[in-house]
């Protein structure tokens, strides 16, 4: 195989940067209905206090991707990706 | 191409039933998730077994396997009878695995569902690539001035024996000045093919830093523990210290401890608000060497006794 060599510069997904619900859906790759569905379960929590206003930052579009990870490849419902949510990150915070 | 093994690669014997199929691909999936595993090799891992449970799980799919698989041994050199054909039918993609099937598999039953993730996106025939994820190792000099990277990927690829091995894909990305660590870079389009005209996924980088000589980062704060010897500990002065941007003098208050913690205020990572450079003085004493270095130390013990220990009675 050979090596391909590409200039590229991407975005940073910063603290600073804010998604709406369509912005967020277009970035994971997935419908409002799930998204909407992961906020009454609590897995995400954005700003803002209707699904008009709602504001996720890049916190919420990495937890949004693991679970939509571990839904489709392991068969795993919300509530249970949400514990491994927690649960990775508790791991990761222990790790330090 | 080579002979692939699915009943190995799920540790399964050959009269293995649907259940103990489904058992193990469970088992071993949580064990190479990507997002969960450990393991070094846990995305080409997972890959494989995706498509081995792919087949094995269907029995039209496995039955077909295991006519044209009896007597092959796994990574044998192998070629698809000549009259071979698999009929797909109404099929409707596959599921679940992160990334595209080897060519011994496409060689069976064909290409074009393996590019994607299951799910919503498996039921299209223009399917979007899936995003693909990785960890790369920065030094800390690039994130505060900022640089072009040639960064080294290892991703998972087919070889011309339709092995899945991992190749080596090397871009050359901009590391933006002030990228700390855990932040993640988003190329769009530069993630996995799409099918069917389907657009690609994108590539997202997270960032981690290469640990360093002395420095440690924490956030945008870079942390250092700084050598002094008693004497500028104890009289106070001015010593230099290394930072990012530069060597930068540091005045010692006299009467310093070791472990006492001087900030350097904005010598961190550039940024809004930028980080700190936190210094701990460590206090090193010169060791005894000659008679006169020694009566140096005894009259210091006269002249200053003191108890460290005196906190912990003792």
């Amino acid at each position: 195989m050979k090596n391909e060599i590409i200039v590229i510069s991407g975005i940073v997904l910063d603290e600073s940067m804010r998604f709406t619900l369509v912005e967020l859906c277009e970035f994971a790759k997935t419908s409002p209905e799930q998204v909407i569905e992961m906020v009454e379960e609590g897995v995400l929590e954005p700003e803002g206090s209707s699904v008009y206003t709602w504001r996720f930052d890049t916190y919420a579009l990495k937890r949004l991707q693991i679970a939509l990870r571990l839904q489709q490849d392991l068969d795993i419902n919300l509530p249970g990706s949400a514990l491994i949510l927690d649960l990775l990150e508790e791991m990761e915070r222990l790790r330090r | 191409m080579e002979y692939k093994d699915y009943y190995k690669i799920m540790g399964l014997s050959r009269d293995a039933s649907p259940e103990e199929i489904k058992r193990a691909y469970r088992k071993l999936a949580r064990k190479y998730h990507p997002d969960v595993s450990k393991e070094p090799d846990a995305e080409t891992k997972f890959k494989e077994l995706g498509e081995a449970y792919e087949v094995l799980k269907d029995p039209k799919k496995r039955a077909a396997y295991d006519q044209v698989g009896r007597g092959w041994q796994e990574g044998q050199s192998f070629t698809p009878p000549p009259d071979w054909g698999f009929d797909f039918g109404a099929e409707q993609g596959f599921t679940g695995t992160g990334g595209g099937f080897s060519d011994f598999f496409e060689a069976l039953f064909g290409r074009g569902f393996g590019a994607g993730r299951g799910g919503v996106y498996g039921r299209q025939a223009h399917m979007q690539g899936s995003d693909q994820h990785a960890r790369i190792q920065i030094d800390l000099e690039d994130a505060y001035r900022g640089a072009d990277s040639l960064i080294s990927l290892n991703v998972p690829q087919t070889d011309s024996q339709g092995h899945l091995v991992s190749s080596v894909r090397t871009l050359n990305v901009k590391i933006p000045k002030g990228i700390k660590a855990g932040q993640r870079i988003r190329l769009a389009g530069q993630g996995m093919p799409g099918v069917g005209g389907g657009r690609s996924g994108d590539l997202y980088l997270e960032i981690e830093f290469k640990p360093h000589r002395y420095f440690r980062a924490e956030g945008r704060d870079i942390h250092l523990e700084l050598p002094v010897t008693p004497w500028e500990a104890a009289l106070g002065a001015t010593v230099p210290v290394p930072t990012l941007g530069g060597t930068v003098e540091l005045k010692v208050p006299a009467g310093s401890q070791a472990g006492k913690q001087l900030r350097l205020k904005s010598r961190g990572l550039p940024g809004t608000p930028a980080g700190d450079q936190y210094v701990t003085l460590k206090i090193v004493t010169p060791s005894a060497r000659t008679d006169e270095a020694k009566a140096l130390y005894e009259q210091m013990a006269k002249v200053m006794p003191m108890n460290p220990r005196a906190a912990m009675g003792v």
